[in-house]
């Protein structure tokens, strides 16, 4: 049987979001609330794209004069930070806000308010950036603002303070999303979805949210000692009085390896589901690849040191930290080969999506291998700080994270919009973005080996670097074109495209159950799973009833077993969220100034966080304060 | 017909209606909320007790920095003394929340406010007995630094409190409010239990190393 129509009008009706403004304000559903986070992503994208080329453009001739170095500093820095804090990690927890409620046959996450809240937050950090920017308040010293540069003495001004609390607004977004998705996932399974039968990319996502709960902590706290030691003058980082710079690398690396990876491990996840789908067959090797997810998740905790191998560390330490940095290879290497196995021995269909995991696992293992060479403590004191570095990380993280998320975009495009994607145009975007990054990126390693330096604005002639970096700049354009190409297609593709169906792809993960795009509500009722597989297992779909169609409520299951425990009344949409996003922003941006608005803020953000807690129900008729009538 | 096809047909295998609509404990979604903030808080603790333990072996010639007196361990210790005995309301609390008791759980939270109240005063003192400053060096800093932590945490909990016991007064509770009872004496458990090794670490290592 299939859902009546009046039992979709009820749960219309319960899961309706107000119209215009209101609703766009106060929406709590997830599926909105990720489609904002994707959009101000790619828009983001965009423009630290345009930050590349112009940079590409500086270099590709000796003593260029398009920049000055001051231009170029705030070029890369903003370009770094833009990438590493207001893309690659927002665009996965999008993802995962979108997807972990379809594929669990839920209606919204764990806590949808927070949610939204989440979604204010990161944009306050957006626009900290981007407007500072428009106002020629550039931070002007990398993505990781090293003291003693970024510390009161040498940095002047407000650059290096719009940098950190930029970061503080990303990171409590961040944290709010991980904190959902974990319950949600923990939670929130079906009925019949053991930890067992978790698909691997709820296990990418739950893995990845661990580590952000455990790793962010330490870029918050970091950058809160920074802008104490610039505005209450104390001594965190000033060697003068006892205070030591070489803190601040370590607090930021403990955060900023595990993020490599909290960028990497849902790509992971993508790749996993779009090769299933694709090669029609169950993933070979299942429980290697979720160990490997815990593995990494593990090892990530212990390279930090990777970063600081030229600061003059003890040989113990280097030696230890080269030892793990080279050991988390090997899971990462046993996912490629699972994936290989289950592509070889499949049905393939090399639809784009699966293109783009090819040009992933292609480009992903050059930049493990060149992570590997820079592993070696002794090697990357030659190679650090030169451009073979910065071919390296674009490789993994472009290579690693960029394609598969591109993968998952096509892949369930379908599922968001109703329409599918232009496959001839797909194919074309994708050929330029894969061959214009090789053709931008591969020179780099070369040009690293030659001695080129990184965050040069400008090289002498004679070097004999020129036709490198024109090639290099080339490359670069070529891929922002393919971008375009993307862009319009998804774009395109929203009105032209042809109707996808429930499930286009013939896929086996609950998402694909029901309508494409999903209603406010997504399954009408509740499904029932019995293997990792459950659409290519059953042709009907096996369901549970009983959870409320009149009013907003979900199913609440063991954390093992995924056993029925309760229902739980899930959260209308509410104005709070945004008001109180508004009131932690207003104490953010104050802070950069006086100490003072963390105290003065403190009022309007509790009396918000008080709106949105507290409980509507009908007054007390017993005790001192009861109603009396 | 779309490639896609239709939404899958389902066949209804079992019935849901009969579950609970609150839960307590473990078993409640917000728990691993609580759970999870507290993850995030404590590892800023750690971290901040890692940079502590940093600065102390890695940079200053001696400990505290000469001319320096550890902080005062008196108000120290009455503010230990006071937070650990308020462990025995919140945890008579969290029972009566357990056994969905509302006039308990009303004298409770009101008892809870005012003890955190209570608290803020040794508190104080013990910032005015620290006997440095933020802005003198490092040691200072870093001590400053784990004890504004610790108290944001006492504020924000009591803050907490305090609006939580003004609506239990003031409102018909539900079981969903008795788990927000248990979640908040659960998250003054957190409090109490993480200023141990930061209180050690301020009013101990000063002493010690």
């Amino acid at each position: 049987m299939t859902p009546d129509l009046d039992r979709r009008d009820r749960l219309a009706l319960a899961w309706r979001d107000p119209p215009g403004w209101w609703g766009f304000l106060t929406t709590v559903d997830h599926k909105r609330i990720a489609a904002r986070y994707i959009v101000t992503a790619v828009l983001l994208l965009f423009l630290a794209g345009l930050l590349a080329l112009d940079m590409r453009w500086q270099l590709s001739w000796a003593e260029n004069t398009r920049m000055g170095p001051q231009l170029y500093n705030e070029s890369f820095s903003l370009h770094g930070s833009t990438m590493l804090f207001l893309v690659s990690v927002p665009a996965m927890e999008a993802m995962a806000l979108w997807l972990v409620p379809l594929m669990l046959g839920q209606r919204n996450m764990a806590f949808p308010r927070l949610g939204a809240f989440s979604y204010w937050l990161y944009l306050g950090g957006v626009l900290t950036l981007w407007v500072a920017h428009a106002l020629d308040v550039t931070p002007d010293l990398g993505w990781f603002e090293y003291p003693p540069l970024s510390g009161p003495t040498y940095a002047p001004g407000h650059r290096a303070d719009i940098w950190a609390q930029m970061i503080t607004f990303t990171e409590v977004a961040a944290l709010c999303a991980s904190v959902n998705v974990v319950a949600t996932i923990l939670k929130m399974r079906p009925p019949g979805m053991t930890l067992a039968r978790m698909p691997v990319f709820l296990w990418a996502m739950l893995v990845a949210s661990l580590m952000t709960i455990l790793s962010m902590p330490a870029i918050m706290l970091v950058t809160s000692m920074l802008i104490a030691d610039r505005l209450v003058s104390t001594h965190f980082f000033a060697p003068a009085a006892h205070g030591d710079v070489l803190l601040f690398q370590h607090l930021f690396w403990f955060f900023g390896h595990p993020e490599v990876y909290i960028i990497f491990i849902p790509a992971t996840g993508f790749v996993s589901s779009i090769v299933e789908t694709f090669a029609r067959r169950r993933l070979f090797g299942h429980h290697v690849l979720v160990l490997a997810i815990l593995a990494i998740g593990c090892l990530a905790f212990g390279l930090w040191v990777h970063h600081m191998f030229a600061v003059g560390l003890p040989r113990l330490g280097n030696d230890f930290y080269t030892a793990a940095s080279m050991a988390i290879a090997v899971p990462a290497g046993l996912q490629i080969f699972c994936w290989i196995a289950t592509i070889a021995t499949g049905r393939t269909w090399l639809a784009t999506p699966m293109l783009w995991v090819l040009g992933f696992v292609a480009t992903f293992v050059l930049g493990g291998l060149s992570g590997v060479m820079t592993a070696s403590a002794a090697l990357d004191l030659q190679l650090t700080d030169s451009y073979f570095v910065v071919a390296h990380f674009h490789y993994v993280l472009v290579g690693g994270a960029m394609f598969p998320l591109f993968g998952a975009f096509c892949y369930w495009y379908p599922k968001a919009t109703g329409r599918l994607m232009s496959e001839r145009w797909g194919r074309v975007a994708f050929a330029l973005i894969v061959g214009g990054f090789n053709l931008g990126f591969a020179p780099m390693h070369l040009l690293g080996l030659m001695g080129m330096p990184r965050r040069v604005y400008t090289y002498p002639a004679g070097m004999g670097w020129d036709a490198l970096n024109q090639v290099a700049t080339l490359g670069s354009a070529i891929a922002v074109a393919g971008g375009l190409v993307f862009v319009a297609n998804a774009l395109l593709s929203y009105s032209r495209g042809a109707p996808a169906g429930a499930n286009p792809w013939g896929a086996p993960t609950l998402e694909w159950a029901g309508d494409s795009p999903s209603p406010p509500w997504n399954l009408a009722y509740t499904p029932v799973v019995d293997s990792l597989t459950p659409l290519w297992d059953s042709p009907v779909l096996r369901v549970m009833d009983g959870v409320a169609l009149e009013r907003r409520e979900v199913v609440v299951t063991s954390v093992v077993d995924a056993a029925p425990l309760y229902r739980q009344k899930s959260a209308s949409p509410s104005i709070w969220p945004f008001v109180a996003a508004l009131a932690v922003t207003a104490m953010f941006l104050g802070s950069i100034f006086t100490p003072w608005a963390i105290a003065a803020g403190a009022l309007p953000i509790a009396a918000a966080l008080t709106g949105w807690f507290w409980p509507q129900r009908e007054r007390a008729t017993t005790g001192p304060l009861r109603v009396r009538s | 017909m779309t490639p896609g096809g239709e939404p899958r047909a389902v066949e209804v295998v079992g019935d849901l209606s009969g579950l609970p609509a609150s839960a307590s404990g473990a078993r409640h979604l917000v728990w691993w909320g609580n759970i999870g903030f507290m993850l995030i808080e404590g590892t800023g603790f750690a971290l901040a007790a890692a940079a502590y333990l940093y600065l102390m072996t890695q940079q200053a010639p001696q400990w505290p920095p000469p001319g320096t007196r550890p902080p005062d361990l008196s108000w120290g210790v009455v503010f230990t003394l006071g937070l650990l005995l308020s462990e025995l309301p919140n945890l008579w609390v969290r029972r009566r929340a357990f056994a969905k008791d509302p006039r308990g759980v009303r004298i409770g939270v009101a008892a809870m406010t005012v003890i955190g109240l209570l608290l803020l005063i040794p508190r104080g003192y013990e910032l005015a007995h620290l006997n440095t400053r933020w802005d003198s060096d490092a040691y200072g800093s870093v001590v400053w630094m784990l004890m504004l932590l610790h108290t944001s945490h006492v504020v924000t909990d009591w803050g907490d409190t305090a609006v939580q016991a003004a609506w239990l007064f003031t409102h018909e509770i539900g079981d969903d409010q008795f788990a927000d009872v248990e979640d908040n004496a659960n998250y003054w458990t957190f409090v109490v239990l993480t200023w141990l090794p930061i209180g050690a670490i301020v009013y101990g290592l000063a002493r010690l190393w």
